[in-house]
């Protein structure tokens, strides 16, 4: 992987191991490439060391192993302030001793730029995140979606080829949060810039991201565009992580191609797309997206009874709780189109789903 | 609500009532009277016991430092002298008249004494002519003038009279003239006193370069103590907190001595050095009963006050803004100038005032340790209160004590500005 890391690639991590007491490793050979231009996400639930990939990245931590290169050039003794990189942070870090200008003019200064240069590209800094008239206010002064624009335009403000962002809308509300979301991406398009963007919050690394690398427990269980994420998890983790799952534990009977023949502990059998599975003989967790069963619908293979357990109404759609194969937490959703069947608690049901719908992964 | 939906509409400011009528700000002041009566009896003995412990003792202190009654109250007839004739100093014969009458009185009250030390003050010496005076009161006889004179010839000394002219008022600035080694001379205007005589100023001089000295000292060894304190992890802080607040839990004067013990010329350091090589058995360093000594020991029992409040705004301060600025570019001293020193300096604005405050008025240490050229104008005013009586003399350094400190607060106000004082 390393060998041929094309000429395109603007961040590598090459075999980058990272341990804090010399006893556990954080981050175990991280392997990662990231093209110039890249919208790249690190997603992944706390403690799973996407955000120490990215202080190794920044500068602010050192890898125990392994070198990680910017731009063809290795990184790893070069010191934070010389990387060139700009950063966001969770808590914003705006410098609350200094006005919006003097935090924004902050790097051209110690960039030794001239003071009209300086205000030149700090009030066009303002104008890009629409803050123009807040230069003068203390970052005490604004509200949390002023402080994480002015953020923004601080570390995109001595124009760095890569920008890190550690969770920056983490502490917005949910309204504002996903406003932002369009908000950086359509600066990430505008600008060419590179960015690597730390979250855990998946939704936001769907819509902003070209690709997202789930993070586990020190090691990248994914890297796919979001599409692929979603719809063709390769394992277990990564289809638990991302969206909504149902799984049921089985047993794989026989291989054809890509379609294997599983035994559910229920007794019955089933046929799923082989991804992440043994051969004959070993256990296996199906994954099953909720919005890809259909209820009521005409036999099928993969066709079998289930009990409606509970029925949430959610507006679009119905959210259909179930007993399928003994797991009472099966949901489907079920789409509030006028043609929809009535279901109520109670009633048994067929539910079906396609056999390439039913991915055989890893056990977890 | 009618009222409300009235007094909205018309006219320009109208006062709003509540539902039943009353004015607004009437009846809130009625609900909220109850509360505000209750904390204040809460908070009264407090205050009782500040105001007779604490407040009344200090403007009564404040008080003798103009005042001291010892003479007026005592020689009725020379105060009516000099009431009657304000010019001059070489007395008539109704002034010896008065003195004569005045020490007859002081010898049935027994206040000879009094008088004498009060005079004796400002022009030393003097304390056993009145003595002496009185003691011999009943012998007097007219023409006084000749019969006081063979007494004692001093007597007739003008700057006698001058002091005795002053001391017929009880109130007096003379103990400030004093307290800046001024004087009256003769005519009455004010002049230095003779250059063996002058102690204050120097003093004066020496606690406050001393203390600035100290502040300055503390604040270079607390600042990466309290930096240190504020950025390990909580199980090595708490520890160290423990080794920082270790002497404010030892008493003062054991801290003290046990700086005797290492710093003496048999002590500890002086017999490493030499035992070492380092220095000769012969020129062991005096580092204890001088002004080094002093340095030492106030800088070391001080530090905590500097390490406090430097931790406490140093504790919040998030890791983020350093590393901010060094992502932005800056080296690391760039970064710990522009960013995280500025945010501290309300710690340190705290620290430096209440080291320096404490420091000006320090008197146990310099008096243990300080030797003759270690000594502060506190250990003067404990000389005045304890050993010469003469608390007017020591009212009245406290008082120039306390208004240069309230000086420099106001000060620190206006440069700094005290709502940026952070205490914890």
């Amino acid at each position: 992987m390393t060998a041929n890391s094309g000429n395109d690639a603007f961040v590598v991590f090459d075999h980058v191991q990272k341990s804090y007491d010399g006893e556990t490793l954080v981050v175990k050979d991280l392997n990662l490439q990231i093209g110039k231009g890249e919208f790249l996400t690190m997603l992944g639930p706390s403690g799973s060391g996407k955000t120490t990939c990215l202080m190794m990245l920044a500068g602010f931590e050192t890898a125990t192993h392994g070198e990680i290169l910017l731009n063809g050039r290795p990184i790893n003794n070069i010191p934070p302030h010389q990387r060139g990189i700009g950063m966001v942070f969770q808590s914003y870090a705006l410098f609350p001793h200094m006005t919006v200008e003097e935090n924004l003019a902050f790097p051209l200064e110690v960039r030794g730029m001239s003071a009209a240069t300086r205000e030149e590209k700090v009030k066009r800094a303002l104008e890009m995140v629409q803050m123009g008239e807040f230069g003068s206010r203390r970052p005490a002064q604004m509200s949390g979606g002023q402080q994480q624009r002015i953020a923004l335009a601080r570390a995109l403000v001595f124009e760095p080829d890569l920008v890190l962002m550690d969770e920056p809308l983490g502490a917005l509300d949910k309204q504002l949060r996903e406003h932002m979301q369009y908000e950086i991406k359509h600066l990430h398009e505008r600008l060419g810039i590179t960015v690597v963007y730390v979250t855990h919050d998946q939704s936001e690394a769907l819509t902003m991201s070209d690709r997202v690398a789930v993070f586990n427990d020190g090691v990248i269980k994914q890297l796919a565009t979001p599409q692929d994420l979603y719809e063709r998890p390769d394992n277990s983790f990564v289809a638990q992580f991302i969206g909504e799952n149902n799984k049921l534990p089985a047993k794989v009977e026989s291989r054809e191609g890509d379609i294997v023949t599983v035994a559910l502990p229920s007794g019955k059998a089933c046929q799923a797309l082989a991804v992440n599975c043994g051969g004959t003989g070993s256990d296996t967790l199906l994954s099953i997206r909720p919005e890809r069963v259909r209820i009521g619908a005409a036999e099928d293979v993969n066709s079998t009874e289930g009990k409606v357990l509970e029925l949430i109404y959610l507006g679009d759609h119905i959210r259909c709780r179930l007993n399928v194969h003994g797991n009472e937490e099966f949901v489907v959703k079920v789409p509030n189109s006028s043609d929809a069947g009535q279901l109520s608690v109670g009633e048994t049901t067929r539910v079906t789903w396609a056999p390439e719908d039913a991915r055989a992964l890893d056990m977890l | 609500m009618a009222n409300l939906a009235d007094a909205r509409g018309n006219g320009p400011a109208p006062t709003l009532t509540t539902a039943d009528g009353k004015p607004l700000r009437e009846a809130l002041a009625k609900a909220e009277r109850h509360a505000r009566n209750r904390a204040f009896f809460l908070v009264l003995p407090l205050l009782l016991f500040i105001l007779i412990t604490f407040v009344a003792p200090i403007a009564q202190m404040l008080h003798r430092s103009v005042h001291n009654p010892a003479f007026s109250d005592n020689m009725p007839n020379l105060v009516a002298w000099f009431e009657e004739n304000p010019e001059g100093i070489s007395p008539d014969e109704g002034g010896w008249d008065a003195l004569a009458q005045d020490l007859i009185l002081a010898r049935e009250n027994k206040t000879a004494g009094l008088v004498g030390t009060r005079v004796n003050y400002e022009l030393s010496g003097t304390r056993s002519l009145f003595t002496k005076g009185a003691r011999n009161a009943r012998k007097l006889e007219p023409p006084y003038r000749e019969a006081i004179l063979d007494l004692d010839e001093d007597w007739a000394d003008p700057a006698l009279w001058q002091v005795m002219r002053g001391a017929s008022s009880a109130y007096t600035f003379n103990f400030y003239y004093a307290a800046v080694d001024k004087t009256l001379d003769q005519d009455g205007n004010i002049v230095d006193v003779d250059e063996n005589r002058k102690v204050y100023v120097k003093l004066f001089t020496r606690t406050l370069i001393l203390s600035l000295l100290i502040t300055f000292l503390t604040f270079i060894l607390a600042y990466p103590i309290a930096h240190l304190l504020a950025t390990l992890p909580l199980r090595y802080s708490n520890l160290l907190m423990i080794f920082v607040l270790l002497p404010f839990w030892t008493s003062l004067l054991v801290r003290t001595t046990a700086w005797i013990v290492l710093l003496q010329s048999q002590g500890v350091v002086n017999d490493s050095l030499v035992a070492t090589g380092i220095i000769d058995d012969e020129s062991r360093i005096q580092m204890i009963y001088n002004q080094t000594g002093t340095i030492i020991a106030m800088t070391h029992i001080l530090l905590p006050f500097m390490v406090l409040p430097l931790y406490s705004v140093m504790r919040p301060i998030n890791p983020s803004y350093v590393r901010a600025a060094r992502s932005l570019g800056a080296t690391s001293w760039t970064a710990f100038r522009r960013i995280y020193f500025p945010q501290t300096i309300p710690g340190i604005g705290a620290g430096a005032l209440l080291v320096f405050i404490l420091a000006v008025g320090y008197y146990i240490t310099p008096a243990l340790v300080g030797g003759s050229d270690g000594q502060l104008i506190s250990n003067l005013i404990a000389f005045h209160m304890t050993n010469s009586l003469n608390w007017s003399m020591a009212a009245a350094l406290a008082t120039i004590l306390l208004t240069g400190i309230l000086l420099l607060y106001w000060l620190y106000d206006r440069l700094v500005g005290i709502d940026n004082l952070k205490l914890g």
